[in-house]
């Protein structure tokens, strides 16, 4: 397991440096650079030039890709051009911002998939095994950002939940408890746009993999033994496929990540995704290279954390284990 | 017992199967046909009626008189800074087929413009851009899941009878890009180019990115097909008489792999035409004089304008649409899903 974990941080390690050197590279090389918006301004070429060699805008793409990882390493991320803050803090902030919503989504998403898959996978309700099969094909067909667009409208028309954004207007004044129901008001849609679709491709994954664990000599052991049926369910079908099913967990970080930047931007959630969007639109070198960072790092971590989840839960897959 | 049931479901897998499939063939049949089917030209503003709700084509009038031709009210504008309408029931305009070269519009040009679906803040004909966005965003889908597919099975052959490092890297590189966040990459790659490039360009570039992060589940299930293949008795034969190692990849081992390749691209389909739906809903798709489904989003995409305009809407459930359809195309009697 260390040795896994070793390799694994190591790979973390390999992924940020990649990513947050794409990052630096790509708004390097794009046209324009931050000053161009001062050049509208109307500041003159002497002025422009200062700026850029303040910035380090006039040195090689490779040399600022060299800096940035120097720095990066004594957790020097730097500042950004736009807003002026360290880096750090910006992307802690939006990035905690996008693993509430990831989390909760993620949440919401296993709540409605596991019960549902065990289900329709079981075999044992074919009744109820044929409504959860349509509705996780319609919720199949319902992508993050259009849900977020439709749900917003719907809301917005009747009131149930906020327009977008994370907070009320003034809320930071407000007690500890207000403030939390506010914030859950608002996750609501963004939650809701994210997990319903996540539910429906983890309720497939589940399913398929309850009905091939039916199969079983032990499932079969138990059916026979005449186990109850929510025992039988829970501790002879389920628990077996618990691990590979958190590792699949695992590899979905990729589309929690993509799906939270389309309901970002639908929702004004202040997440992540749009503050890396916002950096490569307006060239801000060090703020998108800490995204990129930042993001790579939830993608290592989170796979990561898949792989460990599930080599808690199964005790088969510890070195040592005979089978 | 149990047997009917099973049948019957397959029965119902069936014809969703078939629905699906008849209703992606219309759809592609309205894309091909956008601008005979528009009702107008997508990029003409229509400034009396900016943001005109929906104009349904009539058999019934205001009276309750049955007329043997459909026919639209036309709208006249109540309160402009309201942006309210209303229909004027004394001059009913009747749609003819075959008009000016469309296939319906009204038959008297000068009784102002019929709106099908609306119009958006500009005044432009929503259906128009609905069904000439169609062409722009299923052609960017289907273009860039044939590149994945070419590309998927290219890689996925040559890992799978190479094998050794070949086969490794080719896998590593795989799942290395099947962890990618999408739309992350694609907005990164995107940011290095102007703001504003042709929509041809645009078209190529979008399509090409997208293969390249398609590619890796069809590889990875083209390898393990192929691999599995290789060993096979008729294949070893067809190596010990001799044939090169393209004709036995091409005549021995690929066909193996069509059916895997045909349901891997049904399924990359909506990925595909969902990202070209959010780098446009972005700003950084198409423009919006050439529109796409996602142009549309992003001409929608205001919460003060959707409250009294849901119509901006139709492209959301344009792509919906499309999506349910081909999820009920790759429908299968899965026989996991079969309790015995």
């Amino acid at each position: 397991m260390w040795r896994f974990l070793v390799a694994r941080a190591c790979f973390l390690i390999a992924l940020v440096v990649a990513a947050s050197s794409a990052m630096v590279a790509v708004t390097s090389l794009a046209p324009g650079d931050v000053t161009t918006e001062r050049r509208l301004e109307g500041a003159n070429a002497d002025q422009l030039a200062r700026e850029r060699i303040r910035l380090g805008l006039d040195r090689p793409v490779t040399a600022r890709i060299a800096d940035w990882i120097g720095n990066a390493a004594r957790l020097d991320f730097g500042t950004s051009f736009r807003y002026g803050q360290p880096v750090l803090a910006l992307v802690t902030t939006r990035a905690t911002n996008s693993l509430m919503l990831a989390g909760s989504a993620l949440a919401l998403a296993l709540l409605i998939a596991v019960p549902c898959g065990l289900i329709s996978g079981s075999g044992r309700f074919p009744r109820l095994a044929g409504v959860v099969g349509a509705l996780s094909l319609a919720l199949l067909s319902l992508p993050p950002l259009l849900v977020a667009l439709m749900l917003t409208v719907v809301a917005v028309r009747t009131g149930w939940a906020p327009a977008g954004g994370m907070q009320s207007a003034g809320a930071d004044e407000w007690a500890l408890g207000d403030r939390l129901i506010d914030l859950a008001h608002h996750l609501l849609v963004p939650v809701l746009a994210l997990g319903l679709p996540l539910a429906a491709t983890l309720e497939r994954l589940q399913q398929a993999a309850v009905a091939e664990g039916t199969t079983a000599r032990h499932v079969l052991a138990t059916s026979a033994r005449g186990v109850g049926l929510g025992r039988w369910l829970w501790r002879a079908l389920w628990r077996p496929t618990a691990a590979p099913f958190a590792s699949v967990v695992g590899l979905a970080a990729g589309t929690l990540l993509s799906g939270s930047l389309a309901v970002e931007l639908v929702t004004a959630w202040p997440g992540l995704g749009r503050l890396m969007f916002e950096a490569l639109a307006t060239r801000d070198v060090p703020l998108a290279a800490g995204c990129g960072a930042a993001a790579a790092a939830f993608l290592a971590f989170w796979t990561t954390l898949g792989d460990v989840v599930a080599w808690w839960l199964d005790p088969r897959l510890r070195p040592g284990a005979t089978s | 017992m149990a047997g009917s049931a099973a049948a019957a479901g397959g029965h119902l897998v069936n014809g969703a199967r078939r629905a699906g499939f008849m209703v992606l063939a219309v759809i592609g049949a309205a894309a091909l046909a956008g601008p005979l089917l528009a009702t107008n030209d997508p990029v003409t503003q229509f400034r009396e009626h900016i943001l005109a709700p929906p104009m349904v084509p009539r058999l019934v009038d205001a009276e309750g008189r049955w007329h043997l031709r459909p026919f639209v009210y036309p709208l006249r504008v109540v309160d402009r800074l309201e942006r309210r309408f209303a229909e004027d029931h004394e001059r009913p305009v009747p749609l003819g087929l075959f008009v000016r070269g469309r296939l319906v519009a009204p038959l008297d040009a000068k009784a102002g413009p019929w709106l099908p679906l609306g119009a958006d803040r500009l005044g432009r004909d929503g259906w128009a851009r609905l069904v000439v966005g169609a062409r722009r965003s299923l052609g960017v889908a289907l273009v860039a899941c044939l590149g994945a597919l070419v590309l998927g099975v290219a890689i996925g052959v040559a890992a799978g009878y190479a094998g050794g490092v070949v086969d490794l890297a080719a896998m590593r590189v795989a799942e290395f890009v099947l962890v990618l966040p999408m739309l992350y990459v694609v907005l990164a790659a995107r940011a290095t180019l102007p703001p504003t490039i042709p929509p041809s360009m645009l078209f190529t570039l979008m399509t090409v990115a997208l293969a390249l992060l398609g590619w890796p589940v069809v590889a990875r299930g083209v390898r393990a097909i192929v691999a599995r293949e290789a060993l096979q008795e008729f294949a070893v034969a067809a190596r010990a008489m001799g044939a090169s190692p393209a004709r036995v990849v091409w005549h021995h081992l690929a066909p193996a792999t069509w059916g895997f390749v045909r349901t891997q691209g049904l399924q990359l389909l909506p990925g595909a035409i969902l990202a070209e739906t959010t780098l446009s809903f972005a700003g950084l798709g198409f423009a919006p004089d050439a529109p796409s489904w996602g142009t549309l989003l992003y001409d929608a995409a205001d919460i003060g304008v959707l409250h009294d305009a849901p119509w901006l809407l139709a492209a959301a459930g344009a792509v919906i649409a499309v999506v349910f359809a081909i999820n009920l195309a790759s429908l299968s009697i899965d026989p996991r899903r079969d309790p015995r």
